[in-house]
């Protein structure tokens, strides 16, 4: 039975590696077959892809978007950690506060877009407002749920030591919500990604949601065009990897499931 | 009928005053959804320092939630526990409770959950009682290890020692060894007599096992099903090391088997 079977390492990059290759020639042989015009082979991607990291401008772009993610998502973890463990560990004030965040929490951030470019006008501050409305409220959920379900037993032996209240949030509470936190900080980041390509399409000049639209608007030309989604893709998992990297500290590995 | 006298000695309406943990007319309801259950009722114990006692009853008596009340985690609702003559108003690190589930922080190598409530102490004798306590459990060489990276009778040892650590006068184990297998269970129990030996703790001691709790206790006291009273206190006179074959073993084993109305035979 090869599938109880540990893979064997080579086995990890190739299957994978197989797959994508597999995708990409259905797109090429799509591309061929059908004789469409509009979309482009990934070989002309591949030229598309060429031209713009020779062009100075990618880099900038790639910049900017990064730079309106850490503003926006920096934002959003800095007030959204501390809004969620009170939250969490005052349960009267969550119960206060919590159908207001439950109402905003299913707008998608895109919905902000009018009023954000109302209140902030075109510009960076509209774009980094919206990715901060992105990851604000999973980061704060998550923060409330894991300070939540921190086993009682963590608190009554930190009570027994002697903690005040202050002393038990910073040592057992928050530690013991450590990874649930870092999940929700994950999926906040995945949303920030997502977000800041749609905000850069209407909101900014610059940015890979900017390189896109742009890139479709002055010539049409896809090639750019999906070779710019294919890069924001690709930082995209590299960020994501990072994010995979904190998991694996080893103060809340616990806290995980590692198949290795 | 809370406290009856054995065929051996009870605790003793005079030793009262001077014991190291007492409770007086301690009771205990819940209420739960309407219902009202009543879960102690009209406990009278008195605990002298440096004793051992196990507190032995059937699975869901109420037993552990007498042990919360003199932990200081639950109040009771009548009658009052006391430690050292002062009512008891909450968990104190002078008596420190070893849990059921595994109370060790898995967030924490095991020389940061022994130095969990040593924050006040100066460095040196920080890493000196870190060091004392490794030891005593058997923990060395494992001082930088993760709580998941231990078998479950190593992570009941380091909860001991990081109770152990703060000095308390008092241990409060809530079935410590419940979880683990037959044999780990065994060595424990050795582990935990030679710790109470040496530190002269004093120690209560929850458990459902009669045999364990015959090895371990100066005392056992032996309570009913819900709602939980004292039914029977069992002086156990056979010194240590205990052998467990013994007649008087056995006869005080029989007799607690009697009491709780199992006859010892499957």
């Amino acid at each position: 039975m090869r599938s109880l079977q540990a893979p064997r390492r080579w086995e990890k990059f190739l299957w994978p590696a197989v797959a994508f290759a597999l995708l990409l020639a259905a797109w090429h042989f799509a591309v061929i077959w059908t004789g469409t015009k509009v979309l482009p082979s990934p070989l002309e991607v591949k030229k598309g892809l060429a031209e713009l990291l020779q062009e100075h401008v990618l880099w900038n772009d790639i910049q900017d978007s990064l730079r309106r993610v850490a503003i926006g998502f920096g934002l959003a973890a800095l007030l959204g950690i501390p809004l969620g463990l009170t939250l969490g560990w005052y349960p009267a004030a969550n119960r206060v506060v919590n159908p207001a965040i439950q109402i905003l929490r299913p707008i998608s951030p895109i919905a902000w877009i009018p009023v954000a470019i109302l209140f902030l006008g075109v510009g960076d501050h509209a774009a980094t407002s919206l990715i901060f409305l992105g990851a604000f409220f999973p980061i704060v959920v998550s923060c409330v749920d894991g300070v939540n379900n921190v086993p009682s037993v963590f608190r009554r032996a930190g009570r027994n030591f002697g903690l005040t209240p202050l002393q038990l949030l910073g040592r057992v509470v928050f530690p013991a919500a450590l990874p649930q936190i870092i999940v929700g900080l994950r999926i906040a980041f995945g949303i920030a990604w997502l977000v800041v390509v749609a905000a850069e399409m209407v909101a900014v000049d610059s940015g890979l949601g900017y390189l896109i639209i742009d890139s479709r608007n002055s010539g049409k030309r896809y090639d750019l065009v999906v070779a710019a989604m294919l890069l924001i893709g690709i930082i995209g998992l590299g960020l994501d990897f990072l994010f995979r990297g904190l998991e694996r500290a080893k103060s809340v590995r616990w806290g995980f499931r590692h198949e290795s | 009928m809370p406290t009856q006298t054995a065929g051996q000695h009870s605790s003793t309406r005079e030793s009262v005053d001077t014991a190291k943990l007492s409770t007086h007319n301690l009771g205990m309801v819940f209420h739960r959804g309407g219902e009202t259950i009543s879960v102690l009722e009209k406990i009278n114990l008195a605990v002298a320092d440096g004793e051992f006692v196990c507190l032995l009853g059937p699975s869901g008596c109420g037993k552990s939630t007498l042990l919360n009340t003199m932990a200081g985690f639950l109040s009771p609702t009548s009658g009052e526990v006391r430690v050292d003559n002062q009512i008891v108003q909450g968990p104190d690190p002078r008596r420190i409770f070893v849990f059921q589930e595994r109370g060790v922080f898995p967030w924490l190598t095991v020389e940061g959950n022994i130095a969990f409530g040593l924050a006040n102490l100066t460095r040196e004798e920080r890493e000196r009682r870190i060091a004392h306590y490794v030891q005593m459990v058997g923990l060395q060489g494992f001082e930088k290890a993760y709580p998941s990276e231990l078998s479950g009778g190593m992570k009941q040892r380091l909860e001991v020692a990081r109770a152990l650590a703060v000095n308390p006068d008092m241990l409060l184990l809530d079935e410590p060894f419940g979880a683990l297998d037959s044999i780990t269970r065994l060595t424990m129990r050795q582990e935990l007599l030679r710790i109470w030996q040496t530190e002269r703790k004093t120690i209560v001691f929850v458990t459902h096992d009669i045999d364990e709790a015959v090895q371990l206790a100066d005392r056992v006291v032996v309570m009913s099903a819900r709602p939980a009273s004292i039914q029977q206190i069992v002086t156990i006179d056979i010194p240590h090391p205990r052998d467990i074959s013994s007649a008087r073993y056995l006869e005080l084993r029989d007799g607690i088997f009697a009491q709780i109305g199992l006859a010892h035979k499957i």
